[in-house]
């Protein structure tokens, strides 16, 4: 059994009007000092069996992200 | 109603569509003949050329259109877009065509965070597209926009070839609805046959039901396009 954790971020340059939304929310409750908030996902997929490493790296960056608007990082737990 | 010239016109419906009835009704209107595809079923039934409808395909669950990319019509579509065929896609399914990589750049969430529906001015931009041929360029014309995710997002280098190549299709004029760069409404591929378009022709083709009729050259086109011998 392996668990996958694939993170995807938006492009730096890419306008984030969520997280642009939450900075807001953030100041109004009261944490002062937030420069920037940019909002991912986090995909946790577990596994049975041998993992396909160059397969998970190919649908993270094709369906799981838009490489045209988006990162993202994969790392394998072992449990 | 009858056909002109024989043109078969498919409309994809995937689960979450919800303009394939409309859409498939502008064609007719406009004298093609419009050929039911399903999502699931990679056979495009002898089509010449296909208008994938806005809506929501499977729910804009990941992203809007990076599912519905994926689905068997869309394998079929896709090979035979690069072939030639002439695709429109309409809100979502200007969203499943950048998902697809057939156009550039990418639609994200309105910078507003809202929905937007509003009766939408753009300006012609393209006349020489199979979609676009019936129009003059700098034509301005009103179309009901509807969408959440209609940001049009690319980085400068590729706005700037668009610029430079004519392919920008249409482009927002008085507000823009939705943040999206240099007031893109929709865009088209180098060929001229694949092209993206944020707002609903498909919604203005009668006077009765639509801000304007000014939808109706967008079908008009391209029954016109595949009868001077636009074909894939």
């Amino acid at each position: 059994m392996a668990r996958v954790i694939v993170d995807v971020s938006l492009k730096p340059e890419i306008l984030d009007p969520q997280g642009r939304a939450v900075q807001g929310a953030l100041g109004r409750l009261g944490l002062a000092g937030v420069t920037s908030v940019r909002q991912g996902k986090q995909f946790v997929i577990d596994i049975d069996g041998v993992v396909d490493e160059a397969k998970l790296h190919e649908l993270a960056g094709n369906l799981l992200s838009n490489p045209v608007i988006e990162n993202y990082t994969l790392r394998i737990e072992q449990a | 109603m009858t056909t002109l010239l024989g043109a078969r016109i498919g409309v994809v419906t995937f689960p979450g569509s919800l303009d394939d009835r409309d859409a498939a009704r502008a064609i007719r209107f406009a004298g093609g003949e419009a050929v039911e595809l399903w999502h699931a079923d990679a056979d495009l039934k002898g089509v010449d050329a296909v208008v994938l409808p806005g809506g929501f395909s499977y729910g804009d669950y990941l992203r809007c259109g990076a599912i519905a990319r994926f689905a068997p019509a869309m394998q079929t579509i896709i090979d035979r877009a690069r072939q030639g065929m002439p695709v429109l896609g309409i809100c979502n399914g200007f969203q499943i065509l950048v998902e697809s990589h057939l156009l550039p750049g990418a639609l994200i969430r309105n910078d507003h965070q809202h929905f937007v529906c509003r009766d939408q001015r753009l300006r012609i931009e393209n006349t020489t597209s199979v979609w676009t041929r019936d129009f003059d360029f700098g034509d301005e014309i009103v179309i009901p926009l509807k969408n959440g995710e209609g940001g049009y997002v690319a980085d400068e280098h590729t706005l700037d070839m668009l610029e430079a190549e004519g392919r920008v299709l249409a482009r927002y004029l008085e507000v823009n609805p939705n943040g999206s760069y240099r007031d893109i409404a929709g865009l088209v591929n180098a060929q001229g046959t694949v092209a993206g378009l944020m707002p609903h022709p498909e919604h203005a083709i009668e006077s009765l039901t639509g801000p304007s009729t000014d939808g109706r050259p967008f079908f008009t086109s391209i029954i016109a396009s595949l009868a001077a011998g636009v074909r894939a």
